[in-house]
């Protein structure tokens, strides 16, 4: 027998995970035309290595099939992995990624819903650690012909030097290194630069933001994540670029590098991994930002948002239960936790 | 040197002194474990794990004499929540004890009654009312089904009749999931 | 006047489908075959019944006496005679049976003689005990007896009337708004006057705009202190929190009563009925129920209580393909296993379901914490942890989480996109609590019995080993006066010991008298020689007693 409530809203895991990539369209366009096109090459791969690894554990688990394929989940994971992998990864790396997320982050730790990590940003981590030459290897945007890129895709001979080898991020920290160098000089030699940040890479910013915007108006994420991320990381790139702004670089340099923009709408915004009370997200969201932050312009690697996601993933627990909104009709903090 | 060693002795007087003064201070008064088992137990008094009534089966599974399956009423639930209590693995229901029964109540048949008391002095809870040569009869909802006072009756006029569902007592069942084939 | 409105977080808009019954006007339903009037009009209590079978009654004729704090008045709707008091499904989602008075009407609808209320000669408490000999219980849908809601209404500042009708397909409200609009205000006022409050708020959701009209019409002559306030449509502001909480600002929490806050909350239907029983001095006898869904003749009628959904579903005509019946609205009712059940008086409507209609969910997939369900709950809680904890069987963090502040509306479940019945989980964890504390009870209980009994025993030993004692030092005095035993006055003072002298004197002197039985209907050579034994017996005994100095 079903129970009340008898009717419900058309609405599905299917139709929220379609939004998501529908969100992503933009900026794919503007990734195929500015930067590199084999990046459609390269979500293709992704799709299938998502679907085909999502399959075979399932048969694997004894699981049925259909609802879970049908739900789009693997291939948002899958879009995800593939626009955070350089575009000229080789496309054994790039399966060799999304298998990593769907089978070992998603499916070991009981399928959709269960994962305490970001699928993608675990495999991104796995992979950065694991072949971290081939992680870094960045072409400048319309560097390469479509010919070379899928060459390189496929397997053709790497050239390394052939290749701009590093983001734009990752040219001002190096730059740094040099006795009297500052962000301006290091901006202005290059060509790889152009209006704040990478040139061609910078505009995939606003590409994602856009997508972001869509999904904020179909409700499928709220404000809060978006909003601490990007405000965090505002915050405390202005603090030390109006300290000194010689060593630090603009809070809009900031903004358009890297995966800000794609962490601020995509990747943060994940319900499975993240924070879910209105105050836990703020709290979730501002805290990755200043741990990415750290890690893009002290640390090692020349991103830290996959780092700060997994970092903050891990507290969400802590933050939840701390965070618990107030109930209705009780006053103040009265609802907030356990009587 | 010295100095040392009376410093470590010094320091060795001050810790035994608090130890000493905190195991005054803070000592547990009487056997909280048999309570908090004796809570979980759902005092049927019946019984059938050996001992003469909830306590003392409580009392014995605290000095480790008894096992924690030996009660039937309490059934798998009782067990599982003695075995989180106790750090212990869960085991099935012990079989020489009993099986799981539905909750029931005793009635007594007032036609046949023969008013021996017999019953009356059986039952753990004083769920039976009546006197000598009158009819007796069964206080339903203080009776704890622990069939005790079955086996006394000289004319087997008492039965176990399960406990119906009520609009008070009715539940909704754990939602079943149907997870839908592959097509 | 103008009104501020307060909003609540959460709130779901599904398709309202009100057009389909609230065009047509009231109707008369036709006297049915039978009726079968359920002595438990709730959960929380049933009512002694006052008739045999055969018995001829009256329209408004007292058949059941409410009992307890929370009972109220069973009449007969009709006039007739009793033919049956047995048990007979009731509208409840366990489908179980309930006592119920089954009448065969004669025809007539003959009303007892009934006389209205001057409420300008009467106490406040008189009133109230009128309202529970009419049998005047809220007909929003739980039930609640009105008098025992006005019963504590002391420094009310509101008194809100619930016009809102939140649940799609439902139109008995509207319909009664719409047709009796000073008799619904008339029925506020009297709420009014009884709880002291200071003004009248009526919420209607705006989605009723004749309703509102008819309603403020007849408001306008009313003064000032009775409002009539459009709400936003928004489910389900027609909760009785919700619709305070946009009244007046005020929220309830779980467990608090409104009267507490100053504020307390009728609902429409049970102010046209309090009407009618001040007024004209009818018990409760008849309601509006909304006949809809997939019907060929949907609207509202005005149906006996005791009318079994069967009859009442030939009035509307249901179409082929309808596979179930919904008591209520699709957000809260019930599916009813039988169409045997009767009317209550909280009945507001029932629905014929098809496929077509109320399509059955899709698959359910697993929680992916997506929050819809957070920003969907009108009780602002966090519905997946809720979901998650009783999946788990793990109630003490459900409740940590504040499970018994879900009002089980629906609203988490209808936006779930992942189709999770999580209303169905809070209903079974409620369940279970419940059921433990009953156990929990039930074994405090039995545990005290046990230990009173042991305590009982061990207190009857001492009585009867004193009782003892007291005997043997009667025996003893006795004893002592005919100076058959030596006084010892030392033993004397020891009652243990001077029972077991007496005990022992007396055994002896039982010995005596008792001679063996077993040695009758012996031959005489066996019995010359037990007298030899004994004989030999006595000897040595006589040695003994020499012996020892």
């Amino acid at each position: 027998m079903i129970n009340s409530p008898y009717i419900r809203k058309p609405a599905s895991v299917q139709g929220v995970m379609l939004a998501v990539l529908t969100a992503l369209v933009p900026a794919i366009v503007i990734y195929a035309w500015q930067i590199a096109a084999v990046v459609l090459v390269n979500l293709a791969i992704a799709t299938i290595a998502a679907l085909a690894g999502e399959a075979l554990v399932l048969k694997l688990r004894g699981r049925p099939l259909a609802p879970a394929l049908s739900d789009l989940s693997a291939v948002v994971t899958a879009w995800l992995l593939a626009l955070c992998f350089p575009p000229i990864l080789p496309w054994w790396a790039t399966m060799l990624g999304v298998l990593i997320a769907i089978v070992a982050v998603k499916h070991l730790y009981g399928g959709l819903g269960q994962n305490p990590f970001n699928p993608a940003m675990v495999a991104y981590c796995a992979m950065i650690v694991a072949f971290p030459a081939l992680m870094s290897q960045w072409p400048a945007a319309g560097q390469l012909d479509f010919a070379t890129q899928l060459g390189l895709v496929l397997g053709g001979a790497r050239e390394l030097d052939a290749i701009a080898s590093a983001t734009a991020l990752d040219t001002i920290k190096t730059g740094l290194r040099t006795a009297g160098a500052t962000v301006q000089s290091i901006m202005s030699q290059g060509g790889n630069f152009g209006l704040v940040s990478g040139r061609g890479w910078e505009w995939l910013a606003p590409a994602y933001a856009l997508g972001g915007l869509y999904l904020l108006a179909r409700g499928i994420i709220t404000w809060h994540m978006p909003a601490a991320f990007l405000g965090a990381l505002a915050a405390i790139s202005a603090a030390f670029w109006l300290a000194d702004p010689t060593h630090y670089a603009s809070p809009l340099f900031h903004l358009a590098s890297g995966g800000a923009m794609l962490g601020a709408f995509f990747i943060v915004t994940d319900p499975v991994s993240g924070a879910t009370t209105p105050r836990g997200k703020l709290i979730f969201a501002a805290c990755i930002a200043l741990v990415a932050y750290i890690i893009r312009t002290f640390g090692a690697f020349p991103e830290g948002v996959a780092f700060a996601v997994l970092l903050l993933n891990i507290c969400v627990p802590l933050i939840d239960m701390n965070t618990q909104p107030r109930v209705f009709g009780y006053k103040g903090d009265k609802g907030d936790k356990a009587r | 040197m010295l100095t040392a060693l009376l410093i470590m002795t010094g320091i060795a007087i001050v810790l035994g002194a608090a130890l000493g003064y905190a195991s005054i201070r803070f000592k547990v008064e009487g056997d909280p474990l048999v309570e908090k088992i004796d809570a979980i137990l759902p005092q049927t008094q019946c019984g059938q794990c050996g001992y003469p009534g909830c306590k003392p089966y409580a009392q014995a599974i605290s000095n480790g004499e008894a096992d924690i399956n030996q009660c039937p009423p309490g059934g798998e639930e009782g067990i599982r929540k003695l075995a989180d209590l106790l750090g212990r693995e869960v085991k099935p229901l012990s079989e020489e004890h009993g099986t799981e029964k539905p909750k029931s109540v005793a009635r007594i048949d007032e036609q046949v009654c023969i008013g021996c008391t017999l019953c009356i002095q059986a039952c753990p809870v004083d769920a039976i009312v009546g006197a000598a040569k009158q009819m007796h009869t069964v206080v339903a909802p203080l009776c704890t089904g622990c069939e005790l006072c079955v086996a006394p009756c000289p004319v087997d006029c008492i039965s176990m009749v399960p406990v119906a569902a009520t609009v008070e007592t009715w539940k909704w069942k754990y939602p079943v999931h149907e997870l839908r084939s592959a097509a | 006047m103008i009104t501020r409105l307060f909003g609540f977080k959460g709130g779901v808009k599904p398709e309202s489908h009100k057009n389909e019954s609230s065009g047509t006007p009231i109707l008369t339903a036709p006297l049915p075959k039978r009726l079968v009037i359920p002595l438990r009009q709730s959960i929380r209590s049933t009512a002694r019944c006052l008739v045999e079978p055969g018995q001829k009654v009256l329209k408004g004729e007292h058949i059941g006496e409410g009992e307890g704090g929370l009972g109220t008045s069973v009449h007969a709707s009709t006039s007739g005679t009793v033919v049956e008091i047995a048990p007979y499904p009731m509208a409840h989602a366990s489908g179980l049976e309930t006592l119920s008075v089954v009448i065969e009407p004669d025809g007539e609808d003959r009303w007892i003689d009934h006389t209205p209320l001057d409420l300008r000669t009467v106490s406040r408490e008189e009133a109230l005990a009128w309202l529970r000999g009419c049998g005047i219980v809220g007909m929003g849908g739980a039930g609640f007896p009105t008098h025992v809601k006005l019963g504590g209404g002391r420094g009310i500042d509101t008194l809100v009337i619930n016009g809102a009708e939140c649940e799609p397909w439902i139109t008995c409200d509207d319909r009664l708004m719409r047709e009796r609009a000073p008799e619904v205000l008339s029925g506020a006022m009297i709420l009014r006057e009884l709880i002291g409050a200071k003004q009248v708020r009526v919420g209607i959701e705006d989605n009723k705009p004749e309703a509102i009209a008819a309603m403020q019409a007849a408001a306008s002559g009313l003064g000032d202190a009775i409002a009539v306030v459009p709400v936003p449509t928004l489910y389900p502001a027609g909760g009785e929190k919700q619709l305070i909480r946009v009244l007046t600002g005020v929220e309830i929490p779980q467990g608090k009563l409104g009267t507490d806050f100053g504020v307390q909350c009728f609902n429409v239907g049970t102010a046209h009925a309090v009407h009618r029983a001040i007024r004209f001095g009818e018990p409760l006898v008849s309601r509006v129920v909304t006949l809809t869904g997939n019907v060929a003749r949907p609207g509202n009628y005005e149906v006996l209580l005791g009318t079994q959904v069967v009859e009442l579903l030939e009035l509307a005509g249901p179409k082929a393909d309808t596979n179930r019946y919904i008591m209520g609205g699709p957000m809260m009712g019930t599916e009813l296993q039988s169409l045997s059940v009767p009317v209550t008086k909280g009945t507001n409507c029932v629905i014929s379901a098809s496929p077509a209609l109320f399509p059955p969910p899709p698959p359910e997939l697993p929680c992916i914490r997506c929050g819809a369900c957070a920003r969907a709950c009108p009780a602002e809680l966090q519905p997946f942890e809720l979901y998650w904890f009783s999946r788990a069987k793990n109630f003490g963090k459900a409740q940590e989480y504040h499970l018994f502040d879900c009002i089980e509306c629906g609203s988490c479940a209808f936006v779930c996109p992942s189709r999770i019945p999580l209303v169905d989980y809070y209903r079974f964890a409620k369940g279970e609590i419940w059921a433990r504390e009953r156990e929990r009870l039930a074994s405090d209980q039995a545990r005290d019995r046990f230990e009173f009994r042991n305590f009982r025993q061990e207190r009857e030993k001492e009585e009867k080993a004193a009782k003892l004692a007291a005997k043997a030092a009667e025996t003893r005095a006795k004893l002592a006066e005919s100076g058959e035993a030596p006084a010892q006055p030392a033993e004397a003072e020891d009652p243990k010991k001077a029972l077991v002298a007496a005990a022992l004197a007396r055994a002896k002197q039982q010995q005596a008298a008792v001679t063996p039985k077993n040695t009758d209907g012996l031959s005489a050579d066996v019995q010359a020689e037990i007298a030899d034994i004994d004989a030999r017996r006595e000897k040595l005994n006589q040695q003994d007693a020499d012996k020892a100095p």
